[in-house]
Formats: structure tokens, C-alpha cells, sequence
């Protein structure tokens, strides 16, 4: 079974996020994820300063399996993206919680956060969606 | 090894070259050559060994069974060939009068009153020149209808999240937002997340029935009407229309438009990049939008109405009729086949799919989709032999290749994991059908006795596993005679 980490909050489309000291978020996929798609070759970033809802499509990560779309995980403006992905994609792959993390975001409420699951609420989804 | 590595400065062949006399006076300078074209200097056997070499590397339907699931790589009978290639239909300008055309227009419009009978459509035009052109030109129209209702406040397309990617890449084309919808565990649309996602922002609806899931969803009745009731359209995307060919009808089940894969269903030529033909089918109300030129009849002639025939059209997709010589592939196949022998083509997809499963499942293979009775492909899942043995999917389809079979689709649908997707086609004997049974099983054998052989496939081809990743990250697809 792939690492999930128990301080984390997660979304049912995979997307990990921690939550800061100041009160902003880090967002990432999974190590379940990326298991899943396997090799990344290519990582299309956020926009930078630009605000997305719950759920909006906002990024894009592309295997040599498939290209998925990485939506936001809640309301807020993205703050930061990890540009050193856009030259070694693999870093999603060998650290999908450290230096593979996407991009940051201010949140527009807390409530949202929430609403997402926790790590073993996460893990008993995971397993379920294995069919 | 590229021809031009074998050529050798000076070498040539005047026996196979163009009569060259002096250049015309009357082309620009602008259009002549400032130095000569780098064609590769060889003999003509160089030049003969060189491409029936290459021919012999490929995996083709005429020489290996070909079970790759949505891609429907079915036979091509050799007649639609050999007629749509005689002299009266390769020598006719399409510039010249269609006076002097009418044995051609005859078929084009005879083709589109099949393909409309065979689609429950009200009417079909053939302009669009392939699958991708085809969806293209059906979410135009969606949008032309809305537009010309002053309805612009509809900007999104739903897709079901079992889609080909095409659906999402042509409705973003089109200028829409895609919303993406789930599919239920039993690879029916849920019905309660289409209700939400439905509004007065809903242009339209992209469905494939059956769907790449291999399932007929059941409740597309019901979709139909929430979807109209919220002044949406529904496409149909036609990858699967063989699988129901002769038994039900698009238009019967509310769709507003359809485009048909004529290269998968009415078995033109197919892979390669082309050339394709996409014809478009559609209800009543986007009838005014079809894309021209179209065929009508007047009295007992054929002719080809235009721009100024159809004020609301789209418009064209290419110039004059289309890909013809595809076009024309196709209607020697349906007149072949007849109405009676169409139904002929449904059954059998269904029954050698259905067979294929069955028995893959009595040999212990896990079949991940569908549940209920497969309509003309399905899914099996390596999840417990990658869990298990360490063999993946990848690993079965690269090892397939080993025993003389094209590997299946793999990794698609995306919502399964380590899947194949195998679609067998009505046109393969039961022969053919259990040796690819068979050599599956073995594969499983080898993976748990020695799953380096199964890890390490191909062993008997020219191109071993390729480095996929690096395929993709050092994209490279220029080749400079010269330079190594």
C-alpha cells in the first residue's frame, strides 16, 4: 500500500493538502497517485495570483499512462507554484509529499478545509475505489 | 536503418526517374527550388528491399489479429478497394460538371440515406473528413443552434469520465468549459450527479452508447429527457455504433447529433493518421447548421447544394466532397452488407466479445468491466497478477507481441487500474479468438514461473520496451539527412 501521512487533509481526486503555519495551504498528489499514473512526464502549473473555486480544474499532470487534471482542492488564490517542476516532473514521482508539492494557496474561507478527509478517511477511500 | 543511410552520392536509377525537360518560363521564381530536393541517392532494389523490409515490421490486420479495444481494427473487404478504385471514380475532377459526375453523386447520396436509415437521424452530411472532425462539427453545430436561439448564456459541455479524451479536446475546441460527470461502479451515467450538474448553462451532453466501458447505458432514455428538459443537446460519439448496428437506433434514443467513425463501423481504412471520414448525422432542429456541401436530388439528377442552398450552415470542412475515395469505401461496404447483413455485423461484435470474456474469466483472469453482458469489448484488470506476480499489464501486452498478437489498448479507460481493453471484432474466427485465449494463459504461466521472460518482452521483435519516459521528456521527431 502506497504512504499516505497522517497530518495531511485529501480530496477523493487525490490532491493532499497541508495546512501552514500563517494560514495558507501546500497542494500535491499522493503518493497513491502517482503510483497510479506512473512515470510523469510533464506538469502544466496553476496561474500564478489567480483565484479558482472548490473544484476547478487547475493543473495538469501528464504520465506516459494518461494526462489528469489537478483540481482545487478549495476557493482561494494560488500564492506560489513549484517551478522546478516544470524540468524534472520525476520529483513528483520520488517525493509526492516534499519537493514534488505543486502549488500553494491563500484560502478564501477556512471552512472548506474542513469538509476534506482525513488521512485515514483517505486511506479507506482509496481501497474502496480499487474496485 | 532510414533510406537515406543507404545512399551513396551519385547513385540513382533513371529507368524510375520523371522525364525532366527545361522549367517553364511561366511558374514565379519565387516558386522554384533554390537547390535541389535531399531525396536519399539509391538504386531502385535498394529502394524496394528498404520499404518491404519496413512493411514486414508492422503489425497489420492482414497479417495479426488486431483486439484493440475502442480502436475497432476490423477487416477491410478487399471489393470496397478494388471498386472505389476504378478508373471512372479516380479520373473524375471534381471541378467538372456534375452533370458529368452523376454516377459518384449518386452514391454519395445514397450513402447518406443509409447512413441516415442505419442512425435514425433525420439527415446526414458527408463533408466532415474524419472521427475528429466529425465531433468537431457536431459541437459547432450544438453551438450554431444555441446561437442562433440568442441562448448564449450556455457554456458548458458535460462528459462522462469514461470518455474518449477527444470528447473534453473537441468541446474546449468548440469554446466551451467541459464538466466532467462520474460513471456509476455498473458503468451507467449517475443519473443524481447529472441532475446537479444540469442548468441553464448546459449547451450540451457528449455520450459514447455503448460506452469505452463496454455496457449500453440503460437509463439513456431517461438521460435524454433531463438533459432536453434542461435545453441541452446530446451528441453521440460513434466509436461503438458497430455494436449496435441494425438493432438500435441513435435517433430513437434522443440524440440531437451523431458522428459516425466510418473507418471503425463501415470499415474503411484505418490507423495511420488518415485519410478518415466523419460523417455527421442530426435531428430535426440542426438541420439548418449541416456542414456543405450536401447531396439532394432534384428530379433525376444529384447535385450538390452550397453556402447558398443553406444560409445557416457551419460552413465547409475541406474542399470539394470530402475524403471521396473514403466516402466511397464505405458505401460498397453498407451495399454489401445490406440492412439484414448490418444486424449481422452488431450480433457478431457482440457474440466474440462476449465469448472472449467468458472464457478469459474460466481461465481466472478478473474482468473489471463490465458486470452485466458486454456489448463489443471489455475489460480485464492485471491488478492481482502486478500485486501478485510483479507483471502488469504493460508487461502482458508487450509479451502478446512475442506470440505474433497485437497487444490490446492498455491503460485505458483510466478510471481501472491496470487494464486492458479488448475488442475482438465481428470479423475474427473462433480459431483466432481461442489461440489468443490460450497464449494469454500461458503469459500467466511464464509471469509465475519466470517473470523476467513476461518483464523483459519483446524478445522477437526489432524494437525492444522502449524507454518510454525518456520518449517523452527528449521529444525528438526531426530527422536531418546527415545528420546522425
Amino acid at each position: 500500500m502506497s504512504e499516505i501521512l497522517g497530518d495531511l487533509k485529501y480530496t477523493k481526486t487525490h490532491e493532499w493538502i497541508q495546512i501552514m503555519d500563517d494560514g495558507t495551504i501546500t497542494v500535491g498528489i499522493s503518493d497513491h497517485a502517482q503510483d497510479l499514473l506512473g512515470d510523469m512526464v510533464f506538469i502544466e502549473l496553476p496561474e500564478l495570483d489567480t483565484s479558482y473555486k472548490a473544484g476547478d480544474d487547475c493543473a495538469v499532470v501528464e504520465s506516459v499512462k494518461a494526462a489528469s487534471d489537478i483540481y482545487s482542492p478549495i476557493s482561494g488564490e494560488v500564492i506560489a507554484v513549484n517551478e522546478s517542476l516544470t524540468d524534472t516532473p520525476e520529483l513528483v514521482n520520488k517525493e509526492p509529499y516534499g519537493d514534488g508539492w505543486i502549488f500553494k494557496m491563500q484560502p478564501e474561507e477556512r471552512g472548506e478545509i474542513e469538509n476534506l478527509m482525513s488521512a485515514s478517511e483517505y486511506e479507506e477511500y482509496a481501497e474502496s475505489e480499487e474496485h | 536503418m532510414l533510406i537515406f543511410e543507404h545512399s551513396k552520392p551519385g547513385r540513382t536509377n533513371k529507368a524510375q526517374s520523371n522525364k525532366t525537360g527545361p522549367i517553364p518560363d511561366s511558374i514565379p521564381e519565387k516558386f522554384l527550388r533554390k537547390r535541389p530536393a535531399a531525396l536519399p541517392d539509391v538504386s531502385e532494389l535498394q529502394a524496394v528491399r528498404h520499404y518491404t523490409r519496413l512493411s514486414q515490421k508492422n503489425f497489420s490486420i492482414d497479417t495479426h489479429f488486431y483486439p484493440l479495444g475502442s480502436c475497432t481494427m476490423k477487416y477491410n473487404p478487399r471489393a470496397c478497394n478494388t471498386l472505389a478504385m476504378r478508373p471512372e471514380f479516380l479520373k473524375r475532377h471534381p471541378s467538372s460538371d456534375e452533370s458529368l459526375g452523376q454516377g459518384f453523386l449518386t452514391c454519395m447520396f445514397e450513402l447518406q440515406e443509409m447512413l441516415k436509415d442505419a442512425t435514425g437521424m433525420s439527415r446526414v452530411s458527408l463533408a466532415p473528413m474524419a472521427g475528429a472532425q466529425g465531433e468537431f462539427t457536431g459541437i459547432a453545430m450544438i453551438r450554431a443552434y444555441h446561437d442562433a436561439r440568442n441562448d448564449q448564456a450556455r457554456t458548458e459541455i458535460l462528459v462522462p469520465d469514461a470518455a474518449h479524451g477527444t470528447n473534453p479536446a473537441t468541446a474546449v475546441m468548440c469554446g466551451y468549459k467541459v464538466r466532467e460527470i462520474a460513471t456509476k461502479s455498473d458503468g451507467d451515467i449517475d443519473l443524481e450527479i447529472l441532475k446537479e450538474s444540469l442548468g441553464p448553462q448546459t449547451a450540451g451532453i457528449m455520450l459514447t452508447n455503448p460506452s469505452t466501458l463496454g455496457v449500453f447505458d440503460r437509463n439513456i432514455e431517461q438521460v435524454s429527457k433531463m438533459v432536453h428538459d434542461a435545453g441541452g443537446l446530446l451528441y453521440y460519439d460513434g466509436a461503438n455504433l458497430n455494436a449496435i448496428l441494425g438493432k438500435v437506433k441513435p435517433g430513437d434514443m434522443g440524440f440531437d447529433v451523431i458522428h459516425m467513425n466510418l473507418h471503425k463501423t463501415f470499415s474503411t481504412p484505418h490507423g495511420g493518421g488518415g485519410p478518415g471520414a466523419g460523417p455527421v448525422g442530426v435531428s430535426e432542429r440542426l438541420i439548418p447548421f449541416l456542414p456543405v456541401p450536401l447531396i439532394a436530388q432534384k428530379g433525376d439528377q444529384y447535385q450538390l447544394l452550397t453556402e447558398e442552398d443553406c444560409p445557416q450552415s457551419i460552413g465547409r470542412l475541406s474542399t470539394f466532397m470530402g475524403n471521396a475515395g473514403v466516402l466511397l469505401r464505405a458505401y460498397i461496404y453498407a451495399r454489401m452488407l445490406g440492412r439484414e447483413g448490418m444486424k449481422r455485423v452488431g450480433e457478431f461484435a457482440t457474440l466474440n466479445a462476449n465469448y472472449m470474456m467468458a472464457r478469459l474469466k474460466e481461465k481466472g483472469f478478473t474482468i473489471a468491466l463490465p458486470e452485466r453482458r458486454a456489448t463489443h469489448e471489455f475489460i480485464v484488470t492485471m491488478k492481482n497478477e502486478t500485486k501478485d506476480l510483479g507483471v502488469n499489464a504493460m508487461d502482458f501486452a508487450k509479451r502478446l507481441l512475442d506470440y505474433d498478437f497485437h497487444a490490446p489498448t492498455t491503460y485505458f479507460p483510466l478510471i481501472v487500474p491496470e487494464c486492458l481493453l479488448i475488442e475482438p471484432t465481428e470479423t475474427e474466427s473462433k480459431e483466432i479468438l481461442d489461440q489468443f485465449i490460450e497464449t494469454m494463459s500461458l503469459i500467466r504461466t511464464e509471469a509465475q514461473e519466470n517473470p523476467e521472460i513476461v518483464k523483459n518482452a519483446p524478445h522477437t521483435l526489432p524494437v525492444k520496451r522502449l524507454d518510454d519516459v525518456k520518449a517523452a521528456r527528449e521529444l525528438d521527431l526531426v530527422f536531418t539527412p546527415g545528420v546522425q
